[in-house]
């Protein structure tokens, strides 16, 4: 188990999950206890396509450092076509927020499956550790909402 | 150009096929140029204006212009027929109540462009289509009309009508532009220049609204930033992330609509290259998904409407057989 050092730098992720499928796949990474950082706040939501890429941005104003947002492998959506939708916002979003100058690592789509509790876990793993690596989120964060 | 336009409209009035027209009329100062509209010939005679400064885009005053009583006139140039057939795709506008005559367009004036070349104390402007001549109290100066063109012009896509039900003047073509050249210079900065030319144009918002109440592709009836709880509702210039949220997300709710007319950064008080985040989103449409052009067809689905299976991930990461071995 890591130790909460106090210095150490923790990322705030906020990671939107689809309910059929990364949802129950985090929960599926949880029954097989594999670890990944408590530092990724899930939020369920009844499709990746749910998320508004407003949610993002308002994530990152609310001080998170990294957003990850999750869904059924394309093809596999619940809903039958949701995340081909998500798949296109997002990536023009991705791209406009890459124009402005802000870390695209910041950002990710994953998708996994229910049954990829151990892909969950890694890409949860990896993200984090990225996060990390780029600090703390200066650059479209809100200085109101900061609490220090 | 201008009698033959007021002559048409007055015998259209006069017969009886419209009602109404609407066109522009001088503002306050010559090269301030206003929407009106006008019911009568003697109204036209009076104040119906079109010159080298008419830049307005009529199309999205027809949102509500058309469901009134009555058809009314409406003088489209090139750029603005791509919007009206935007808006007409969105059924934003009666097209039964609307009288379209295509106008050509030279190009307009940007009259910011003028003061900016260091012309104080303008008093009139006049354009003869290839000088611009100016009046001003330290007397009389002329300029050529292209150094003074608006960004939009000299990058013009399009002198071809997309909609009409009539044409003034001789029908143009789809120009190859460099409009998207701005938009490549910014790509290839690094992220930090990219970040602080932004936070340089984008911090200097006033939030006065004026890009999402002009934008013809802004037509919802209730609007996002119109809520309070939101948090870009910020009014002073402040260099906080807000003006940035706004922006992002105003082009976003454009994304895939917008016709790039330009009338956002042509109304910003602050003169905010807002035009360069629309390009970058159909720069972004045409490369990833195919070449659209918001208003061209009335048939095609815009590309956030639509998808394809093999269309690109957002994360360059992503590898679906990986899977647990994946980073």
């Amino acid at each position: 188990m890591p130790v909460n050092d106090v210095s150490e730098f923790r990322p705030k992720i906020v990671a939107f999950c689809c309910n059929w499928c990364s949802y129950a796949g985090a929960d599926l990474a949880g029954t097989n206890r594999l670890n990944y950082p408590a530092d990724v706040k899930i939020i369920r939501v009844p499709c990746s396509c749910r998320v508004n890429p407003l949610f993002i941005l308002r994530a990152f104003q609310r001080g998170a450092d990294g957003v990850i947002l999750c869904g059924c492998h394309p093809g596999d959506c619940h809903y039958t076509s949701g995340n081909y939708f998500t798949r296109r916002r997002m990536t023009l979003l991705f791209s406009m927020l890459d124009y402005l100058g802000i870390e695209k690592e910041r950002t990710r789509v994953e998708w996994v499956s229910a049954a990829e509790g151990a892909r969950f876990a890694t890409v949860m793993n990896d993200f984090v550790g990225t996060v990390r690596g780029l600090g703390e989120n200066r650059k479209l964060e809100d200085l109101r909402c900061k609490q220090h | 150009m201008q009698t033959t336009l007021i002559d048409r409209a007055k015998s259209l009035l006069v017969d009886g096929t419209v009602i109404r027209v609407i066109g522009w009329k001088k503002g306050e100062s010559d090269w301030d140029i206003t929407p009106a509209v006008f019911t009568t010939p003697n109204e036209l005679d009076a104040g119906f204006v079109y010159d080298d400064f008419c830049g307005t885009n009529l199309s999205k005053y027809l949102v509500p212009q058309s469901r009134k009583e009555g058809k009314i006139l409406v003088f489209l140039k090139p750029c603005d027929t791509y919007s009206f057939n935007q808006l007409l795709k969105e059924h934003r506008i009666l097209r039964e109540n609307v009288y379209v005559i295509g106008i050509p367009c030279e190009g307009k004036i940007d009259p910011e462009a003028v003061q900016a070349q260091g012309i104080d104390g303008i008093t009139s402007m006049t354009s003869d289509g290839i000088t611009v001549t100016v009046q001003t109290l330290y007397g009389e100066k002329t300029i050529a009309k292209d150094s003074v063109l608006a960004e939009r012009c000299r990058n013009c896509k399009s002198r071809k009508h997309v909609v009409y039900d009539e044409l003034i003047g001789a029908e143009g073509e789809v120009l190859d532009s460099h409009r998207f050249d701005m938009v490549e210079k910014i790509e290839a900065m690094t992220p930090d220049e990219r970040y602080a030319f932004w936070r340089g144009e984008l911090s200097r918002c006033i939030r006065c609204n004026a890009c999402r109440n002009v934008c013809p592709a802004c037509t919802c009836e209730k609007c996002i930033f119109d809520n309070d709880n939101l948090g870009t509702a910020n009014k002073a210039p402040s260099d906080s992330f807000e003006e940035n949220m706004f922006h992002i997300i105003r082009a976003f709710h454009v994304a895939g609509r917008c016709t790039d007319c330009g009338e956002c950064s042509r109304v910003c008080p602050q003169g905010i290259p807002l035009h360069l985040l629309n390009r970058k989103f159909i720069k972004d449409v045409n490369t990833l998904y195919g070449k659209y052009q918001a208003g061209d067809d009335l048939e095609a689905r815009a590309p956030l409407n639509t998808f394809d299976k093999n269309d690109a991930e957002p994360s360059i990461k992503y590898t679906k057989n990986e899977g647990a071995t994946n980073g």
